[in-house]
């Protein structure tokens, strides 16, 4: 009976001859789409990369933007780029302790079981929640009086925007990943390797922190990545939260912490305010800004590649 | 930890040591299909009282996996539990250093004594580290070979004492383990690199380090070839002189290799307990000689 069917098979030269008719019309249309898919993203990389490769100068990476009428005189977006260096690490600096945290709490002690679950549950609502929902809470959020402190405050009003701000909100846009993320790397490690822990004497939390979290390490920093990747890929909250005010505009003269608590910009925003929808008027900046962004974040993903490749290898059980 | 009274000592009896094990010609009569292997190593004159398990029932919800079993564990002699799967064995040994406290649902009744002292009222964590236990599947912790070891003899998640302090210690166990030469050079690569064999012996090391007074070993050649289960075999052997070893296994011939008491169990009961030289030669109980014939399991 197994000879006659692989010698059947052997005769057809394709694997899928003997399908049913609807399966090779599944396959057909599987391949279309994935071809699709792939133009559309190859599309988009060729097209900033011909844009950008067109528009991008050097002096656009060392020069600030200036509101002007004409190309020449607007300068270049040295400012929106240090904009999403601060703004993703200070989102990150919040995102990845607490998103680490609460994966541990979910994933290695769940009680109580109730809070366990509704916590699971509003972490995934707010993986949800558009960016621009999240940014208006936190403008009520910083407004209030007692918040003024994060912000600038001009005549008695508070105005709530700040990089402080910004970087609250958007901590919470890349906590979902970084929590799914190192949630699911917990997870993987067998039942037995924490057992062998237990069986040596050592505590839960010593376990965690000496051989649970070394071995979900590369998750978490897959989640981080990806995490900073839609922190700094978004704009409403950047609008909103942070002002989009091109340059920095600080609170005050002191060093750091007045530049932090002023407003400023990131790439996305000032791809927004020059795009031909905003009002700056330098298209093709944008589509240098764009590109200079795009690249950011192919190397988060390389590097998301690189380190899972990686870890594969590195720390895995039988 | 200090000993309450010094434990009993005692000599074996009924223990000639056999003269020539290829012809088996000891007296001894295998069970039907079973040929005997070779034992490893002499058997120890001494005896020490470690552990004693009194009318231990473990449950998990309401389904019991071990009932009212009683079984003296001791230094100087290698326990092997066996039984066909699902008989209870490893949740016996599990129940010795209380892991079993932290599956879900599961409820113990009886008694286990470490030294005369009731497991019970130990503090767990202190417990697991004078009863240690090694895992069916080899699973060294993702750090250095070294850090491996000296992770045990650390306080909890602290990094100290340093390197220095515990080189000593860490180079001990691994002597112990028959690690040493091997590792010498490659301290610090990643345990996870290691083969196999050399993992579940890092794991050996690793249970040695804390100087447990009972080791407990879960299946612990099921994953491996047979040249590093002859290394580990040969290990067992020699441990047994310092600590109490308690061997599950599946492979009756590997009882036979190592075991000096042998504890046959089936359905969570404790159908025979005995030397290994009578329970491979003549089994009292119909099911042990059964199942040592190969007729189940």
């Amino acid at each position: 009976m197994s000879t006659a069917i692989t010698a059947s098979a052997r005769r057809h030269e394709r694997p899928t001859a003997s399908w049913r008719l609807t399966d090779r019309l599944g396959l057909g249309l599987a391949w279309l789409l994935g071809l699709l898919f792939c133009a559309i993203a190859g599309a988009i990389v060729v097209f900033f990369l011909i844009e950008g490769v067109r528009y991008l100068r050097p002096a656009l990476l060392v020069t600030n933007p200036v509101a002007g009428v004409s190309q020449g005189e607007t300068g270049g977006f040295l400012d929106p780029l240090l904009g999403t260096v601060i703004i993703g690490a200070m989102a990150m600096a919040i995102a990845i302790p607490v998103g680490v945290a609460i994966a541990v709490w979910l994933s290695e002690f769940g009680r109580p079981t109730l809070m366990a679950r509704v916590a699971e549950s509003a972490i995934e609502m707010m993986a949800g929640e558009p960016a621009v929902v999240l940014a208006l809470f936190g403008l009520t959020l910083f407004e209030l009086p007692a918040l003024g402190f994060l912000s600038q405050t001009s005549h008695g009003v508070v105005l709530g925007q700040s990089f402080f701000a910004a970087a609250a909100l958007l901590s919470l846009v890349g906590l979902p990943l970084v929590v799914a993320s190192t949630r699911e790397g917990l997870q993987a490690i067998p039942a037995h390797v924490r057992e062998a822990s237990y069986a040596l004497g050592k505590t839960k939390i010593a376990t965690t922190r000496r051989v649970l979290l070394p071995a979900a390490r590369p998750s978490v920093i897959t989640g981080s990545m990806l995490g900073l990747g839609r922190v700094i890929g978004d704009t409403a909250i950047v609008l909103l939260l942070l002002g989009g005010t091109l340059t920095f505009q600080p609170a005050n003269s002191t060093p750091v912490l007045g530049v932090l608590r002023g407003t400023g910009d990131t790439l996305t925003g000032y791809m927004y305010y020059n795009s031909p929808a905003g009002d700056g008027n330098s298209h093709s900046k944008a589509y240098a800004a764009a590109f200079v962004l795009m690249l950011i974040v192919l190397a988060l993903n390389l590097g998301v590649d690189v380190v899972v490749r990686r870890s594969r290898r590195a720390v895995r059980w039988s | 930890m200090e000993l309450r009274k010094p434990p009993p000592v005692r000599r074996l009896t009924g223990y000639e040591v056999p003269s020539s094990p290829p012809s088996n010609g000891n007296g001894l009569h295998a069970a039907a299909g079973f040929r005997l292997p070779a034992r490893l190593g002499a058997p120890s004159m001494v005896a020490i009282d470690r552990m004693q398990v009194e009318e231990l029932s473990v449950s998990y919800g309401h389904k019991p996996a071990v009932q009212s079993v009683s079984l003296p564990i001791r230094q100087g002699e290698v326990l092997a539990l066996i039984g066909p799967s699902g008989c209870g064995k490893t949740t016996l040994l599990r129940s010795l250093n209380r892991l079993t406290e932290l599956t879900r649902g599961a409820s113990l009744r009886g008694r286990i004594t470490l030294d005369d002292v009731d497991v019970a009222h130990m503090d767990a964590t202190a417990l697991r580290r004078r009863v240690t236990m090694v895992f069916q599947q080899p699973n060294p912790f993702p750090m250095s070979v070294f850090d491996n070891v000296a992770y045990v003899l650390r306080e909890q998640a602290s990094r100290r004492p340093r390197r220095a302090a515990v080189q000593g210690a860490v180079h001990e166990a691994l002597a112990r383990a028959g690690l040493l030469d091997e590792m010498a050079g490659s301290l610090d690569h990643p345990a996870l690199r290691l083969s196999g064999g050399q993992q579940q012996r890092l794991c050996i090391a690793r249970a040695l380090a804390a100087n447990p007074q009972v080791l407990l070993l879960d299946e612990p050649c099921s994953a491996l070839d047979p040249v590093s289960t002859r290394l580990i075999e040969e290990l067992i052997a020699k441990l047994r002189e310092d600590v109490a070893v308690v061997i599950v296994t599946h492979n009756l011939q590997q009882a036979y290799r190592v075991a000096d008491y042998v504890a046959f169990m089936y359905l969570g009961e404790l159908v025979e307990y005995g030397s290994a030289h009578k329970m491979f030669g003549s089994p009292r109980e119909q099911r042990t000689k059964e199942y040592i014939g190969g007729a189940f399991g």
